[in-house]
């Protein structure tokens, strides 16, 4: 092992991070938004919005991101009229058509995690709200929204994770974050195995450090499973 | 390691076995790796067949060497940690010969030479600022090229830059115009082309015997060849075979079916009818 060339290539890599965390922040934040309104109408009473946040849904999902990445960048600036439209400010930059892509894609995944969340706040709790006099937004802010979150907060932790390995797609439209650095390194060095290496070590480091911030975030939505404090007893030797 | 020591064995027995006779031998096949994305050096044809001036000439270098042959598809920025995992035997992929190259793999004399040269649309005021200049080589400092490289400078400042990845065109824009360029790495250069039609870069980064054929096609109309061309240096020696570090004596069969091939002007006739200009290294 080329220790060196290793940590060389590591700072090298590290470069690309800054990049990785803006596509992945931003995506996700964009997409959350997506997901949460897509979700809302999918569990609306209207058949028509209904149908079309399940047809976006169904598309997202069944295609593979690498095929969308394609179409967004090169497929959309085929067209003249988009080209010429105010559209163009962002689709010319990759930076744009990568975030829209992953925007999109976590979007669909996201909003049936968003659903199953929703729908699987037990009745019971909903009724009790009711009981104690509340309703609509009141209702869904205090009771349904933080029981579904917590919920569903397992798979969009999965679904994060997606996020963060989905970013080295960008590379392939000429966005230089961890996987586009490894390949121009790999061009200059012809060092695959090390360098694919470091930045897989790089990828899992950053999924480590996440899935803690969620596990956190669980733990601390979770007031009711965490065992109680202890009770502070008297001292045995006290009492006899 | 027994991958590796293998085929020596196996070639040392052959070799005692048949005393005199050529450790490389007839039975053996020849797998030789291309990109079959670099019209009109190799491209997949629409019947999905691999075609092209390397391909053709492959066949040729074979029949010379009295060995069967199969080309195949690789891609291009893994083609060499390929070969050096033992996947196929040699590349013949528009592959110039550079010193950084060297380090890893072999390299047969050069059966193609050709510059690097930049493409523009029509549209654009660079085509107008930086007209097509002369060829100047990069194997020395010389106050020509210097100047040459420094008039590119100036009409491409703040400009984004196109080249395919891991090629002797990204690492001259890497090593000359880094400050001033924005470079963006293309896995193939049909993507650099669509991206210049479409106006998300300035500018693209390729072999001049890339570019002549496609500017002749419809698909290249809007665009034209601009600035000072260039060859040597970064861009290396000519296009060569690329080998294993440990194939010594199929280098020497390639070395000489390519110097027969050269000097019966096969390589000639290629490459007129591939390139429509003579790309016989000089």
């Amino acid at each position: 092992m080329d220790l060196p060339f290793l940590w060389n290539t590591a700072r090298e890599l590290i470069a690309g991070v800054p990049l990785m965390f803006q596509l992945v922040s931003l995506s996700l934040a964009l997409g959350l938004v997506l997901a949460t309104l897509v979700a809302l109408v999918r569990l609306s009473p209207w058949p028509v919005l209904s149908g079309v946040a399940y047809g976006y849904v169904y598309v997202f999902r069944g295609t593979p991101l690498l095929v969308q990445v394609f179409l967004i960048y090169y497929g959309l600036g085929q067209f003249e009229w988009i080209r010429e439209s105010f559209l163009w400010i962002f689709l010319r930059q990759p930076y744009w058509c990568a975030i829209l892509a992953l925007t999109l894609n976590t979007g669909a995944y996201g909003s049936e995690i968003i659903r199953g969340g929703l729908q699987a706040v037990p009745w019971g709790q909903v009724e009790a709200g009711r009981a104690c006099g509340m309703s609509g937004w009141l209702l869904f802010r205090r009771i349904t929204l933080p029981i579904a979150v917590r919920q569903a907060l397992p798979a969009y932790g999965n679904e994060m994770i997606l996020m963060v390995k989905a970013t080295s797609l960008a590379s392939i439209i000429t966005m230089l974050e961890i996987t586009g650095i490894a390949q121009r390194l790999i061009s200059q060095t012809y060092r695959a195995i090390e360098i694919l290496l470091v930045a897989g070590a790089i990828y899992l480091l950053i999924n480590f450090l996440l899935t803690r911030a969620v596990k956190a975030l669980e733990h601390w939505l979770s007031p009711h499973l965490r065992d109680a404090p202890a009770p502070v007893l008297p001292n045995a030797a006290l009492v006899h | 390691m027994i991958k590796r020591t293998l085929p020596i064995l196996a070639a040392l027995a052959a070799a005692v076995l048949f005393a005199g006779a050529p450790a490389f031998g007839q039975a053996k096949k020849v797998k030789i790796a291309t990109e079959g994305a670099y019209a009109p050096w190799n491209f997949t044809d629409a019947s999905g067949k691999l075609a092209g001036f390397e391909v053709d000439l492959a066949a040729e270098l074979c029949k010379r060497m009295k060995v069967e042959c199969e080309v195949i598809a690789q891609d291009w920025d893994g083609i060499i940690p390929a070969l050096n995992a033992g996947k196929y035997d040699a590349i013949m992929a528009g592959m110039s010969i550079t010193e950084k190259r060297r380090e890893v793999i072999n390299f047969s004399n050069p059966y193609a030479a050709t510059p690097a040269v930049m493409v523009v649309l029509k549209s654009s005021p660079i085509a107008k600022a930086l007209p097509l200049g002369d060829t100047y080589s990069l194997n020395k400092t010389t106050p020509e090229a210097d100047k040459a490289i420094a008039a590119v400078k100036v009409a491409l400042k703040g400009k984004a830059v196109g080249a395919q990845v891991s090629t002797t065109h990204a690492n001259f824009l890497e090593t000359y115009l880094k400050s001033e360029v924005e470079i963006r790495p293309y896995k193939t250069t049909e993507q650099h082309d669509l991206d210049l039609t479409a106006g998300r870069i300035d500018a693209a980064l390729a072999a001049m015997s890339y570019w002549k054929p496609l500017l002749d096609k419809p698909e290249g109309k809007d665009m034209v060849m601009v600035g000072p061309s260039f060859t040597g240096g970064v861009f290396g020696s000519g296009v060569g075979i690329g080998m294993r570090k440990a194939d010594g004596s199929l280098l020497a069969e390639f070395n000489k079916a390519v110097a027969e091939a050269t000097a019966d002007g096969t390589i000639k006739k290629l490459s007129m009818q591939w390139f429509k200009f003579d790309t016989t290294p000089q």
